[in-house]
């Protein structure tokens, strides 16, 4: 393992060798995807601005109570809707099981800023649903009371029906988990199904339902789309107007600093209950589960329970959307739709290569080299998932901003030349932010598939005279083919979808499909929205689809024909 | 002459524990050595610091005469030329079987690389499976591909790490057989790591008996067997007790059994007390002898039974007696002496 090492007594003078950048390399990698998160952390101890005063005296408070609830509220509607759809289809048989078993996972591949607008275009005053009710009862404006959308709690709708997919996805890993046993005692036990679902499979199930619960409120958190539009005043959407509008980047510094602190007690509750999760395997034989056969009304109950979510959270939208699309035609038949699509995916792809190469760079050290500096710096760097995209642009605009000024002015003291924005306003900074934001996504696939991989392969290929940069490319890469195009599609679709770190850190009219969905959207201009939005649903269900094949495949002796 | 490969007053470290201690060995090329111990001795260890895995902490490895490994320095196992069979064969899956094979020769032009592809797959005796995948294989053709992918380069040295340790039971030795008359054909000098003693035995020249990092006797199968060096090895090659003694003259030592004449090591002086190794085949039944031990226990063997004899002292011995001596479990039987050297160790 120590093959570089200090070359005292070296003889033949050939081995010289290069700083060793499997060591040294991981370390200063995960140092320059720190830097965002630590710029913005070292805000918190940096005097605070006029503004921020401000900020404190007025909206501060503002923030944090609409922070709160809005996590209160998603939390419970993702728990009400993950829970009882997660145990039904793997628990019970009813018909249509097999389809809402990857069917529950769709609204995943809806961003929430879009489902939300799609929402309001249909319930607003104007829009269909409001229309026909006054046709029907010859209501007129003030004649009756509809619930407002655009609210707190129509974000908290908004929000569960898109983020419940992780209760779901992580309940039903753990119920398919425990073991036949538990649960047949249970029965043998005089339980029936609904003791059995309280008082075994919940409580076994539950550090699953943490984890799954602890994610959805992170991307609750993050989510500056819905609540921007809906103008509620949170944290993410404090952070834009500091920025944008008081041209603080200071006082937008410190609030990010401020979510993340909320933030990194979900990353702490996260991890705690995945610790926990290892214990709550009791045994390891699994069968084929036997599952409570429903008759009568709980049959059609059990249907529309799961039905509901994937009507709201995709079906319906999905329609309203293409139904929009379809009378927009020459929106989307346009050059600047074209060139919309273009650099989407350009983007995308450029930060998914890049995430890949850095995933691969960093867990390839981590096993060349495996030290206690290597396996920190692995763990920092898959941090940023965690991060709200917009505390990201902070954290990278400052030190961008603060580079460029310094380079402009030497530039300019020492030749006389000006060499302004060279990083900040760039696709530069952008791709950065998107490796910071998903690095998380390709480095634990190419974690996965490259421990799957004995270290005799290694071994074996170094001894047959190949050299450890080449091993990677010719022996792992090939081996782990499937699992670097998952990792490559996960970040590429998580990009496309990204929206307010590109807000931020987009060049000068450069815009994107999310950007113009989201700028459209706010202009009131829903129908030309609808394609752009469209796009990105329909590559959304890419990811859905990759993750609902590995669940099937994740049981052994499970049916894989879901 | 040098011999092919030297290991020094090696120390091989993990963190601060040593796991092998000022191991020396020499072997000479074109002989086949073993490392030969229980699980955890340091073995494995030991070669993977000659194939360049790990990194010395002391002494020197010489392959050749030149230095490939000294503490702070280590030429990497890629450009050593030892050539390695593993424990899980660790045939490449995404490789076909000649690509397997081809895989350390690939600079070669591909005509010669098809030719030495061919000629290994003959040699290994699978002519016909270079189309065929890994997972598509037996275990025991599985280890002959990965023979012939560590073989293909031509290495200066070939080590083999417990490369039966997958296999049945009843095909180890048979295989181990096959794989030394491969390893003669070829003339290949090289390393089998094991902890079983009869696949040694059937594959080495030259054994090391391993135990807590040291080696602690390097010698023929015949050497370790009847002249243990040490009482590890006198106790872990093969079946045999210890039996008090003491020294009569420089040439008997008086037991329990009666006096056993051989050569009696300097050192030990008159009246000194010694152990003296007892195999199942120094004593043999023998009706006329006055020296007597019950039978505790037997265990039919095809064409011996090998006994459990307590003698009267309590001591315990074991014997090897023809299938048709069938004595019944309690009996008190006579024995003969049939040492035909002696092996002592000073008390």
């Amino acid at each position: 393992m120590n093959q570089d090492a200090v070359q005292a007594a070296a003889p033949p003078a050939r081995t010289w060798h290069r700083p060793d950048a499997w060591r040294t390399g991981v370390v200063l990698t995960a140092l320059v995807l720190a830097l965002p998160v630590l710029v913005v952390f070292a805000h918190l101890f940096l005097p605070s601005t006029d503004v921020w005063q401000h900020l404190r005296e007025t909206v501060l408070r503002d923030y944090v109570v609409n922070s709160l609830l809005l996590m209160l509220g998603v939390g419970a509607g993702v728990l009400l809707i993950g829970i009882p759809t997660a145990w039904l289809v793997s628990l019970c048989e009813f018909p249509g099981r097999r389809i809402f078993q990857w069917a529950l996972l769709l609204p995943l591949a809806m961003p929430a800023y879009i489902i939300a607008y799609t929402y309001t275009g249909m319930l607003d005053f104007p829009g269909p649903v409001q229309t026909q009710l006054r046709e029907w009862f010859g209501w007129g404006y003030g004649d009756y009371w509809f619930p407002e959308i655009r609210s707190l709690g129509g974000a908290m709708a908004m929000l569960s029906l898109v983020l419940y997919p992780y209760v779901y996805l992580l309940a039903r890993a753990a119920f398919l988990e425990q073991s036949v046993c538990v649960l047949e005692v249970s029965r043998t036990l005089g339980n029936g199904p609904w003791a059995g679902f309280t008082r075994v499979a919940l409580p076994l199930a539950r550090p699953a339902i943490i984890t799954g619960l602890s994610l959805a409120l992170m991307e609750t958190l993050a989510d500056y789309g819905t609540v921007a539009y809906f103008g509620i005043p949170t944290f993410t959407t404090g952070i834009f107007r500091t920025w944008f509008g008081m041209a603080d980047p200071a006082a937008a510094a410190q609030l990010s600093a401020l979510l993340m602190s909320f933030v990194f007690v979900l990353i702490v509750l996260e991890r705690w209950s995945r610790r926990r999760a290892r214990f709550h395997h009791t045994s390891s034989r699994y069968t084929q589960l036997p599952r409570y056969q429903l008759r009568g009304w709980r049959r059609v109950a059990a249907v529309a329970v799961c039905a509901l979510p994937v009507l709201l959270g995709f079906v319906l939208p999905a329609l309203q959307l293409a139904n929009w699309a379809a009378g927009t035609t020459e929106t989307w038949m346009s050059a600047e739709f074209l060139r919309l699509v273009w650099n989407s995916l350009g983007l995308a792809a450029i930060a998914a290569l890049l995430a890949l190469a850095l995933a691969l760079f960093m867990a390839y050290g981590q096993r060349l080299r495996p030290s206690w500096s290597n396996a920190v710096a692995v763990r920092v760097a898959g941090m940023g998932y965690a991060v709200p995209g917009t505390v990201i642009a902070v954290g990278v605009m400052l030190p961008f901003a603060w580079l460029d000024n310094t380079v402009d002015a030497w530039m300019r003291e020492s030749f006389g030349i000006s060499t302004g924005l060279i990083l900040s306003g760039t696709l530069v900074a952008l791709i950065f932010a998107y490796c910071v934001r998903f690095l998380a996504v390709s480095l634990q696939t190419v974690e996965a598939a490259l421990g799957k991989i004995k270290p005799s392969m290694d071994d074996a290929a170094r001894s047959l005279g190949m050299p450890p940069n080449r091993v990677l490319r010719v022996v792992h890469m090939p081996i782990m083919r499937g699992s670097l195009l998952t990792a490559l599609l996960l970040v590429f679709v998580d990009v496309l979808k990204e929206l307010p770190a590109t807000l931020i850190l987009r060049p000068f009219n450069f815009n994107t499909l999310a950007v113009r969905t989201f700028e459209l959207a706010s202009d009131e201009r829903l129908a030309d929205a609808a394609s752009a939005a469209l796009a990105i649903v329909i590559a959304g269900i890419i990811p859905v689809i990759l993750l609902s094949r590995t669940i099937s495949r994740s049981r052994p002796g499970h049916d894989t024909a879901a | 002459m040098t011999p092919l490969l030297e290991v020094d007053n090696v120390d091989v470290a993990y963190g601060s524990t040593a796991v092998v201690h000022k191991v020396n060995l020499e072997l000479r090329k074109g002989l086949i050595g073993c490392l030969l111990g229980p699980s955890g001795c340091g073995k494995t260890t030991l070669l993977r610091a000659i194939a360049g895995f790990e990194p010395v902490a002391a002494g020197e490895i010489r392959l050749n005469g030149d230095p490939v490994s000294r503490p702070g320095w280590t030429l990497p196992p890629e450009r050593r030329q030892v050539g390695m069979v593993f424990q899980d064969f660790a045939l490449f899956p995404h490789l076909n079987v000649a690509e397997n094979i081809a895989f350390g020769i690939r600079h070669l032009p591909a005509r010669d690389r098809d030719t030495r592809v061919r000629e290994l797959l003959e040699l290994v005796g699978l002519p016909s499976y270079g189309k065929h995948y890994p997972h598509a294989l037996s275990g025991g053709q599985q280890q002959r591909i990965a023979l012939a992918r560590a073989m293909a380069p031509r290495p200066r040295l070939l080590l083999l790490d417990e490369p039966f340790s997958s296999m049945d039971v009843e095909l180890r030795e048979e295989l181990a057989r096959e794989v030394r008359r491969i390893l003669k054909q070829e003339q290949i000098t090289a390393i089998l790591v094991t902890h079983d003693q009869m696949e040694a035995f059937a594959m080495a020249d030259r054994i090391g008996v391993v135990n807590a990092g040291r080696i602690l006797q390097w010698d023929t199968a015949y050497n370790l067997y009847h002249r243990p060096a040490e009482r590890f090895v006198a106790d872990f090659i093969g079946q045999g007790k210890l039996l008090p003694g003491t020294v009569l003259n420089d040439h008997q030592v008086e037991t329990e059994l009666g006096i056993i004449t051989g050569l009696v090591p300097e050192g030990c002086g008159v009246g000194a007390p010694v152990d003296v190794l007892v195999r199942p085949d120094d004593i043999r039944p023998d009706d006329q002898s006055h020296i007597s031990g019950e039978v505790l226990d037997k265990a039919f063997r095809g064409a011996s039974f090998l006994y459990t004899l307590r003698l009267a002292s309590g001591g315990k011995v074991l014997c090897f007696a023809p299938s048709h001596d069938n004595f019944a479990v309690g009996e008190r039987i006579g024995l003969k002496l049939a040492f035909n050297h002696l092996v002592i160790f000073p008390r």
